[in-house]
């Protein structure tokens, strides 16, 4: 896939072309926030692990930003991609595009370093502005907060002027419309004050907004891409079903939000508002997950009944990661945060070892695999591959990747509630009560059995990235 | 599918529709609950305080007063009070200084990235304690003579807490230990005001039992250890 620009034609397709570019830096940051995150897993067991080098708030940072960043891209790369297919138009302004991507790799690439060697600033405006913002998922610095806005217009003016001018699809009409509330929100991000409460209510926007409810809809509309490049299913089903998720996402999400606001200064209302619409956000989780399921059931029935043979997927791969997304977003984002959404258990879980475990397994399980399974559409689609067949080594980077997040997951959670039932409950927080429960045996091997864990998941990692490598070459002599 | 005749519910301009009409009428009543919630917790002023009026984010002359975290009968959890006045740092801060101060604080908070270690009203990472109440913590009723031996000084809890910041590593309460961080004594004055005015947020009961049940268990009211 590294070499797959340079080796392959694409047809004269540029949208494709630079949705690879950002797919492979994607895959580049992808890596670095596995790494950070063993650094941090290590941390935890051994507190002295570099130590007033490299502390756990730098690798902490690095690790949960590289993890928004390599997602952004991917997320930007699925759209340039989809982008000729669903408008049928090459792309206004594709040139422009690619200068987009330099400068946004080039920004990423000094705010990655000032965070790694700078590290930290004195409280000064000039601190947020040029080192680190310093609030949890934005820590960019005010300069690039400002450049990615930039970079960010230029890309959706991409995507809304090709849209315009081209056919206009019912995925491509939420794509666009989505795409506007997802570029528009981080704007609710990029203030100071010194008013904490407020300061959160806003980060929140940012935070809850992109993940719980536009950056969901986004995985909607891209399943449905997918659904209809990799299986054939019928457009006018895979669109129905992308307005009833786009409703039950933005009707339960959108207020889903005040489940955050139950502790940090803001009114009491927004425990019953908050309860009520973030318990009816695994709803739509569900009903994509039966989507998913219920068309590939359909067009593989259809196609026996017609007396083909083998799999109707064109790309099993893709399908598979794409099918892995159906489970892990209604098991991370729905059965996991439904765990702890209500105030009545929030109250203790609130900033545990519990949200933890939610974070891992939603992050991977509602993007990380749909993201995944668009790169390997991107290299199905470089090599000019008809059908693209799992090969040992991709079979080797899901299992090992799903075993090792669903791992962790499981660790993080025994450790969250151990914390919950001791810290929380038994001890009433506070500095002791903390580190009462941080040292207790259980806790503690379940932060052992993490760190495994965090392994296991950088061996798939591997075996992903060399599968991506050789996939598509291997694919295009065995079909010569 | 299209065949609007068949049924609705099969009928994708009806979902189209519907989808429209949900995400507006949801955004809208966010909007809405926006402008409430920002009026109640945007910042009290010094009169409110002088004029005992509650505000769920108190002015940041707040640092003047003690504040407690007691559980309210009538609420069925613990809520901040702000009792008598209570020099910090040996004086009282006028409006203007506090807001300084705790402009400091807050700026320093974030370039010092407090939250990628600690929680501040739960919210960040979970390798740290969460930094809430942490100027109630009883934590401190041990730290400040301790601290205050190793530099051989009678110690206020805002002066130990300020010390505490400048050289965390000097003074570790366990095996995981906060790292020094360049914090200058201005910028430790500032972040003690910023966890003072955090402690003194209404935050509807979190965390809950905050410091009772570890004086129960200091007074062996528990067999927990």
């Amino acid at each position: 896939m590294l070499t797959s620009i340079k080796t392959n034609s694409f047809e004269g397709n540029k949208g494709k072309e630079l949705g690879m570019m950002y797919f492979r830096v994607a895959i580049i940051l992808f890596g670095a926030q596995l790494l950070m995150g063993l650094i941090a897993a290590i941390q935890f067991i051994v507190p002295g692990f570099l130590f007033e080098t490299f502390d756990f708030s730098v690798a902490r940072m690095v690790h949960i930003n590289a993890l928004v960043v390599w997602m952004l891209y991917a997320m930007i790369g699925s759209v340039y991609f989809m982008l000729t297919d669903e408008t049928e138009h090459e792309g206004v302004a594709i040139g422009l595009g690619k200068l987009a991507f330099w400068v946004l790799t080039a920004a990423v690439t000094v705010v990655v370093l000032v965070f790694i060697f700078v590290q930290v600033g004195s409280g000064t405006e000039a601190s947020i502005w040029f080192i680190n913002e310093g609030r949890e998922y934005l820590e960019a610095p005010r300069w690039a907060d400002i450049g990615i806005v930039v970079v960010v217009l230029i890309f959706y003016f991409n995507v809304f002027a090709t849209y315009m001018k081209g056919k206009k699809t019912g995925i491509m009409t939420v794509m666009v419309a989505n795409l506007m509330a997802l570029a528009g929100l981080y704007l609710a991000g990029m203030f100071f004050t010194d008013n904490i409460s407020m300061d959160q209510y806003w980060w929140w926007w940012v935070i809850h907004l992109w993940v719980e409810a536009t950056w969901e809809v986004f995985v909607g509309t891209l399943a449905a891409y997918a659904l209809i490049k990799i299986i054939g299913a019928k457009r006018e089903v895979v669109e129905m079903w992308l307005w009833i998720e786009v409703l039950m996402l933005f009707g339960s999400g959108i207020l889903g939000l005040g489940h955050h606001y139950f502790w940090i200064g803001t009114p009491e209302y927004w425990w019953e508002i908050g309860a009520l619409f973030s318990a009816l956000e695994p709803v739509p989780l569900i009903a994509m997950f039966v989507h998913v399921l219920y068309d590939w059931g359909k067009e593989q029935g259809i196609a026996k009944a017609q007396g083909q043979t083998g799999t109707v997927a064109n790309n099993t791969p893709a399908l598979s990661w794409i099918v892995t997304n159906a489970f892990g977003n209604f098991l991370g984002a729905g059965i996991w945060g439904f765990f702890h959404t209500l105030p009545q258990v929030n109250i203790y879980t609130h900033g545990s070892q519990f949200t933890a475990a939610h974070g891992h397994l939603a992050f991977f399980g509602a993007y990380a695999t749909i993201l995944i399974g668009m790169f390997y559409m991107g290299v199905q689609y470089a090599y000019g591959v008809e059908r693209l067949k799992s090969t040992f080594k991709s079979k080797m980077a899901i299992f090992l990747i799903t075993f090792g997040v669903v791992g962790m997951t499981v660790a993080l959670t025994i450790a969250g509630y151990e914390q919950v039932l001791v810290e929380r409950a038994e001890l009433g927080a506070g500095w002791n009560a903390f580190f009462v429960a941080q040292n207790l045996p259980w806790y503690v091997q379940a932060q052992l059995w993490r760190a495994i864990m965090g392994v296991v998941t950088f061996a798939g990692f591997v075996f992903l990235v060399l599968d991506l490598l050789t996939i598509g070459k291997e694919a295009k002599e065995a079909q010569a | 599918m299209a065949n609007e005749n068949v049924s609705v519910w099969t009928s994708i301009p009806f979902w189209r529709r519907s989808a429209a009409w949900v995400t507006g009428f949801a955004t809208i009543l966010l909007i809405w609950l926006t402008f409430d919630t920002i009026g109640q917790i945007s910042m009290g002023t010094d009169a409110d305080l002088k004029n005992g009026v509650t505000k769920r984010v108190p002015a940041p002359t707040v640092i003047n007063y003690k504040i407690g975290y007691e559980m309210s009968k009538k609420r069925g959890h613990e809520v901040p009070t702000i009792g008598e006045k209570q020099p910090f740092f040996g004086k009282e801060w006028s409006p203007k200084e506090a807001a300084n101060l705790l402009h400091l604080g807050k700026l320093t908070s974030q370039a010092k990235n407090c939250m990628d270690c600690h929680t501040l009203l739960g919210n960040g990472a979970y390798y740290a304690p969460d930094l809430t109440k942490a100027w109630l913590d009883p934590a401190w009723n041990s730290m400040i003579p301790m601290i205050g031996g190793m530099i051989g000084k009678e110690l206020t809890r805002e002066e130990a807490m300020a010390e505490f910041l400048q050289h965390p590593s000097r003074y570790p309460t366990h095996a995981r230990k906060m790292p020094d961080l360049g914090i200058t004594a201005r910028e430790a004055k500032g972040l003690v005001a910023f966890l003072k005015h955090m402690s003194s947020i209404d935050t509807n009961g979190f965390p809950r039992n905050f410091s009772k049940t570890v004086d129960q268990f200091k007074a062996g009211g528990t067999n927990a250890h």
